[in-house]
């Protein structure tokens, strides 16, 4: 089997976009904080905290979609903590981020022996399952690969376009943007810019627990510790490889996945010439490899990591 | 709502913050342990008995306060020049990696000369794996925070591929580990039969340095001027770039002895699973100190008392370990709010 052979594969493309589900919540989370100028580093506590409370409440008997909402509100929930310390008290964003998923992480692991004392091995739910688009699953190829995914993933493609349309073509979306860009123009308007940017935060960190949930409910079954492993920390380089806009994201988060799905098979035509540690790290190496090539043109929102305090000039 | 600057944060007011805002934490995890059905008071006297009580005990805290001081002015010295570098994980297996090159048997010296030597290396591997993210923020603008943060996982995954590779002890089955450091370089133990090893000494001796250099040298200086304002800090003449590439050296230097200390002094061989998180756990002993090098003394120590104070509370009553690591990153938490409380009076208007 040769490369070109991966790419004839239904099995590459259809796990290409699974991969890519859970870096498009969380990229588009993370996209939303940053152009409101909130640097989150909680995002891969968040998406810890996610994955532990969308999975916790279908283990406890609730259905499906109540655990993603329950995610969401969770993990709004740690956005609004983050929120209060960054946009009303000032705190650097790094340090608190830090906090934040070192909170996250800790204070869900905790939770889960709490509630599962005698766990040995991980228990397991009945996760989403593949749902065939009617007619398009049925197109030769493109229906495998695309349009029997599970519903999940359907929503975090949906999602994209939702975004996009949220943050350019709505008022609210023109207030976020312009409180990480010229916060002070913002208060000029009369608008609430500490409002703002921690609603922003807490839509986020949302997003993020969402991603985090899908790792649980719907890539595998069960909750793992590690099993975030650095997802949170690829998507914040997404964000700034898609120039803080949703449909590069999405193309990012698409792209990325992609590399991954090829090294997984890669992997086994390399056989045991390179040892697999090398394939693992290249998500990593990449992601430091595109963001040197985007150095050049990669434009910040202006007021990225800047607290705004009212009546202070800048 | 606005925040005033005090004129005035008297030293009593610095050090009284930080206190108040870990009793806030310890008092918020008391909700944790209460829905848990333990008693309150029985949990934290367990833990402070777990980490105090005997000389074993004790000896077990100071021994794991040694890393925690180590990565903590890492983190302290590079947040200074408000260089965001937390990849203290990453830099600390790097300095594990070059001691465990250097120390099993390539040289053999008398200790005093070893050991001296084995420090050496692993500070230089710990800066080694800093240059990478401190050129490209120089030259290219790009995030630091990112890139040691994605180099902790790469460098983690080499470890493991030298440990399962090249450098797997080969007299020995089972659980990949490197070959022994020799004899000369083993770190001595300062309380016989414990694991207390010379790394607490020279960990102190690296916070009294590190405090002696901020406070009162021209590199110091610099280090903070970059880090307060770095536009005025070029106007007045500070190379801005070279400032930040001595700190980022001078970090990761930090974190690699701190990998020094635990192959070198506790396990006496390299592994996978060295660190349980000392690199990030830095962070918080940092903020802890705010960022003061002698303070990382006491807020390593404090660090140090809860891990090993809940180990062994975890035996006693029904609590899992886990609150050790919430109760820390709550305290990290309060206490950077109770200090910005303590220098800013809020204003309602």
């Amino acid at each position: 089997m040769d490369i070109l052979e991966i790419f004839a594969n239904v099995g590459f493309w259809a796990a290409t976009l699974r991969i890519a589900s859970p870096l498009i919540f969380a990229t588009l989370g993370e996209l939303i904080c940053e152009r409101a100028g909130v640097l989150n580093l909680g995002i891969e506590g968040i998406m810890t905290m996610g994955a532990m409370a969308g999975w916790m409440w279908v283990y406890q008997g609730g259905d499906l979609w109540g655990g993603v909402l329950f995610a969401a509100c969770v993990g709004g929930a740690f956005g609004l903590l983050h929120a209060i310390f960054t946009v009303y008290f000032g705190l650097s964003q790094h340090v608190v981020g830090i906090g934040i998923t070192l909170l996250a992480s800790s204070l869900s692991f905790f939770l889960f022996r709490m509630i599962l004392p005698a766990a040995t091995t991980p228990p397991k739910i009945t996760a989403f399952q593949v749902y065939e688009v009617p007619y398009l699953s049925d197109i030769p190829f493109i229906g495998q690969a695309f349009f029997t995914q599970t519903p999940l993933t359907y929503f975090a493609l949906a999602i994209v376009p939702v975004v996009w349309y949220g943050l350019y073509r709505t008022p609210v979306g023109l207030a976020v943007r312009m409180a990480g860009e010229n916060p002070a123009a913002v208060e000029a308007q009369g608008i609430d810019v500490l409002a703002v940017r921690s609603g922003a935060v807490v839509v986020g960190s949302g997003f993020m627990a969402v991603g985090g949930a899908f790792l649980t409910m719907s890539a595998f079954d069960a909750f793992y510790f590690g099993m975030v492993n650095g997802r949170g920390w690829i998507c914040i380089a997404l964000v700034i490889f898609a120039s803080w806009r949703p449909m590069k994201a999405l193309l990012g988060a698409l792209l990325f996945a992609g590399l991954d799905a090829l090294q997984v098979r890669a992997q086994q035509i390399s056989g045991v010439v390179i040892p697999y540690q090398f394939f693992l790290m290249l998500p990593y190496l990449l992601s430091i490899v595109a963001m040197i090539f985007l150095s050049r043109s990669a434009t910040y929102p202006k007021a990225l990591l800047v607290p705004f305090r009212r009546g202070e000039r800048i | 709502m606005r925040f005033e600057p005090r004129e005035h944060v008297s030293v009593l007011a610095a050090v009284v913050a930080p206190v108040a805002g870990v009793a806030a934490a310890l008092l918020l995890c008391s909700g944790l342990i209460l829905w848990t059905g333990e008693s309150v008071g029985e949990a934290y006297w367990l833990l402070l008995k777990g980490a105090f009580g005997t000389k074993f005990a004790l000896t077990e805290t100071l021994s794991r306060a040694t890393p925690l001081i180590l990565t903590g002015l890492a983190a302290a010295v590079a947040f200074r020049a408000k260089f965001w570098n937390i990849g203290a994980e990453g830099q600390l297996y790097c300095g594990a990696l070059a001691v465990t090159w250097l120390g099993t048997g390539m040289i053999t010296l008398h200790p005093v000369l070893m050991i001296p030597l084995l420090f050496l290396v692993g500070a230089l591997g710990g800066g080694a794996a800093l240059l990478v993210p401190v050129i490209l923020k120089n030259r290219l603008k790009v995030d630091e925070v990112v890139t040691t943060l994605l180099l902790n996982f790469v460098i983690l995954l080499l470890v493991s591929y030298l440990l399962e590779g090249p450098w797997k002890d080969p007299m020995l089955m089972g659980w990949p580990q490197a070959a022994p450091i020799i004899d000369e370089g083993v770190l001595p133990q300062l309380v016989a039969k414990t694991r207390l090893h010379l790394g607490l000494i020279v960990a102190v001796a690296a916070a009294l340095i590190v405090w002696l250099v901020m406070t009162f040298t021209v590199w110091g200086y610099e280090i903070r001027a970059v880090g307060h304002n770095a536009a005025a800090a070029a106007f007045s003449g500070i190379k801005i770039n070279r400032t930040i590439i001595r700190t980022a050296l001078l970090s990761g230097g930090l974190a690699g002895m701190a990998g020094v200390t635990e192959v070198a002094g506790l396990k006496g061989y390299l592994t996978l699973d060295l660190s349980p998180g000392f690199g990030y756990a830095g962070i918080a002993v940092a903020m802890l100190a705010q960022l003061h090098p002698l303070g990382i003394l006491a807020s390593a120590l404090f660090l140090s008392a809860i891990y090993v104070g809940a180990d062994s509370m975890s035996r006693g009553v029904n609590i899992p370990t886990y609150i050790a690591d919430v109760l820390v990153a709550t305290s990290m938490l309060a206490v950077v709010l109770s200090v910005m409380l303590a220098r800013f009076r809020i204003r309602f208007s």
